[in-house]
């Protein structure tokens, strides 16, 4: 078993929650495991990603190499196109549908949602409309980490154990609503 | 034996912690910032009392670090790669006088510079200081690395570098911890010569470093960090510290049957690189950083049998990849798929509600009725000035430089002569700027936006908070030209008004523009609501 995961998004768009989950479950399972992120300058605001690799076999290098990714999960639509050199022939994008525009040159979003849609094996989420079902709109990752976790070869319930562990200090209300996010990714990609 | 899921730069701090350090110094500069924020925030080092504030920059750092080696405590000193430029002297004496309790100098250097103005490799500077190396390829040697780092230190007497790059310092992995070890006693150096670098002494300290040398390439001769791999043929490769993680991922990945020697301390362990010379028909030297080693086995003279960063086989700049590297064993890899067209741009920006908006807006605003519109920057969160929509800064050169570089402009008449400084970078080498303009008399502005942290690498303490004022008037700057504003588009007028007369001033005015970082605003704001809920 070998995943090669891109997580993208902007600076403070939470992907690191969404790697650190996925780290946990992957722990969890016995897995090996190498997470490259990204700190500093680019967290303001800028375009970051996590190069997330998982195997049952032993992992050298921290960086994924171009063309062989199996997965992009991005809770930016633009961003999940900025990684495709990264991605193989079967890998599939799972993409948020709402925008993050702070460039004066951000392109038209239906260009954008048509050049994901076009693709094989791609999926856009409508996180943003999710979110405000579960009312809370800061849940948009986890609703695409679990509209990307049939992906990941990991089952479902090491996801749910990692959210409780990732949320469980900030108490019950926050730890139900979150996996209520996730359930709800995890149909919303079905 | 517990197993743990850290970054690289976590690895680094708990194996200080559990190799007995008694204090940690640093500054922060990313990708060096994680380590010691994570012993700041440790349980066990709070209950082992080890030390672990932001130092005022990186010389002030080192030398304390040095201090409490002479002390006879380990401690372990953090920077990134240009910060060992402002702690240089110290360092370098350091391998003179050698230590007592062991010292390791972490160094995160960052290829393809992507929170730096160089991409300067450390080992240059082990060289240049005759000090012993360790570079990790990984979490697990990060760990293991530091740990045996500090008994070599105790054992030949010498500062030791462990040398770290961004990719190690900031990716996760699981690292299996070892027991710890007490720390140290306090056992003050007995030497009464050694420490004292006049030339005389210096000459006899300078030649025992010079004996030590071959006790040190005996150290990495045996040292487990160095392995070799033979495989059937003779194409060989050398990998250095994160590059063996890029060659094993492309030998395995294609089953490529080429000898790798793994290269993680240094100086370099002369037999084991003179028999996988004489070994291998062509060498292949994969170096994360510069071309030191290539440089050094390829001779002035050239030598087609090494090829590496020098001849193209590898990219001459820039952090390796699994990509470089299949492309430079001859691999046909993938390209991948182009980035489409329509994709722009995001480079990173100053957040919304950030202070130094509101500073750029109002300098953009003064400056328009000048015919010289410079501003002379300094680095922080405010270099982002120099993008749209401000696009006002004209330079960025390293650390209290704004200040040193428009005094000089003034000295050579440039009117107005203004720099913008963050309230960090200012007291960790802005301050003897402003000393010199004082005792020039000179007619310049500085900008001193106050934020009240250290922003861009992630809010940490700024040793002059709520004393800035007072530093400014101690350095001789008149009262009555350290205007405080408040940057907020409601003062907008005020503030425009209050630069104008300062630009004017025939002489040196300090304007501290200051409001609270959004950020640690927003931070302090969430701990102050949950210390009101509990």
């Amino acid at each position: 078993m070998k995943k090669d995961i891109i997580i993208a998004g902007v600076g403070g768009q939470g992907i690191l929650s969404i790697a650190t989950i996925i780290d946990y479950a992957a722990m969890k399972k016995g897995l090996y495991i190498k997470q490259a992120e990204v700190h500093g300058m680019s967290q303001r605001g800028g375009e970051v990603q996590s190069h997330l690799r998982i195997a049952d076999t032993e992992i050298y290098s921290d960086l994924i190499q171009k063309g062989t990714a199996d997965l992009i999960i991005s809770v930016e639509p633009m961003e999940a196109l900025r990684y495709i050199p990264f991605l193989s022939d079967t890998g599939i994008i799972i993409s948020a549908m709402e925008p993050f525009i702070n460039v004066p040159d951000y392109p038209v979003l239906d260009e954008l949602h048509l050049a994901i849609k076009s693709r094989n094996n791609a999926k856009l989420i409508d996180s943003m409309a999710i979110a405000r079902e579960v009312g809370n709109l800061k849940a948009n990752n986890i609703i695409m980490l679990g509209a990307a976790a049939q992906y990941t070869g990991i089952e479902l319930s090491v996801f749910e154990e990692g959210i409780k562990y990732l949320f469980g200090r900030k108490g019950n209300e926050i730890v139900e609503g979150n996996l209520k996010a996730f359930r709800m990714g995890v149909e919303a990609a079905e | 034996m517990e197993r743990k899921l850290v970054l690289g730069a976590e690895a680094v701090a708990l194996a200080a912690i559990d190799e007995g350090i008694s204090g940690v110094y640093a500054y922060p500069g990313t990708p060096s910032t994680e380590i010691t924020e994570y012993i700041q925030k440790s349980k066990e080092a709070k209950e082992l009392n080890i030390r672990s504030a932001w130092s005022a920059n990186e010389k002030t750092a080192y030398e304390a670090a040095l201090g409490m080696s002479y002390a006879g405590k380990r401690s372990l000193v953090c920077m990134k790669h240009v910060g060992l430029n402002v702690a240089a002297d110290a360092f370098i004496n350091s391998a003179i006088t050698g230590i007592n309790g062991g010292l390791v100098l972490l160094v995160a250097d960052d290829p393809s510079m992507h929170s730096s103005q160089n991409e300067q490799d450390t080992r240059f500077y082990a060289k240049f200081s005759y000090l012993p190396v360790l570079e990790p390829s990984n979490q697990q040697e990060a760990y293991d690395s530091v740990r045996y780092a500090f008994n070599l230190s105790e054992n030949v007497q010498l500062p030791v570098i462990v040398r770290i790059t961004t990719r190690l310092s900031h990716s996760r992995s699981v690292i299996a911890q070892r027991n710890s070890v007490l720390q140290n006693e306090l056992q003050p150096e007995t030497s009464d010569t050694k420490w004292v670098l006049i030339p005389a002494i210096a000459r006899k300290q300078y030649s025992e470093l010079l004996n030590k040398q071959q006790e040190l390439v005996a150290e990495s001769e045996r040292s487990i960090f160095n392995k070799l791999r033979i495989a059937n043929g003779k194409k060989g490769i050398i990998a250095f510290g994160i590059a063996y993680n890029y060659v094993m991922e492309v030998l395995t990945k294609n089953s490529i049957e080429a000898s790798v020697l793994k290269i993680s301390q240094y100086p370099l362990p002369e037999k084991l690189i003179k028999d996988f010379y004489a070994n291998n028909d062509e060498i292949v030297i994969a170096e994360e950083g510069y071309p030191i080693y290539e440089e050094l086995l390829k001779g002035y003279l050239g030598n087609a049998k090494i090829k590496g960063r020098l001849d193209g086989t590898l990219p001459r700049m820039g952090e390796l990849s699994p990509d470089a590297l299949s492309k430079a064993l001859g691999v046909n890899a993938k390209e991948g798929e182009p980035i489409p067209e329509i994709i722009a741009n995001r480079p990173p920006e100053l957040c919304k509600g950030c202070g130094h908006r509101d500073v750029f807006a109002e300098l953009n605003e003064v400056l328009k009725g000048y015919e010289h519109k410079h501003v002379f920057g300094d680095i922080g969160c405010y270099t982002l000035g120099v993008l749209l929509p401000y696009a006002k800064l004209n330079t960025c050169v390293d650390m209290g430089a704004s200040v040193t570089m428009a005094k000089g402009a003034a000295d050579a008449g440039l009117h107005p002569a203004v720099c913008i400084i963050g309230d960090s970078t200012f007291t960790h080498s802005g301050i003897t700027g402003l000393l010199d303009a004082v005792n020039d008399k000179n007619k310049v502005t500085i900008i001193i936006s106050d934020n009240s942290t250290t922003a861009m690498t992630g809010g940490q303490q700024s040793s002059g908070v709520g004393r800035i004022e007072d530093i400014c008037k101690g350095v001789g700057v008149e009262p009555e030209h350290i205007r405080i504003l408040v940057p907020h588009r409601n003062n907008f007028n005020e503030n425009v008004q209050a630069l104008k007369e300062e630009f004017e001033y025939n002489g040196v005015s300090v304007i501290i523009s200051r409001r609270e970082c959004i950020q640690t605003a927003i931070r302090n704001k969430k701990i102050a609501k949950k210390a009101g809920s509990n």
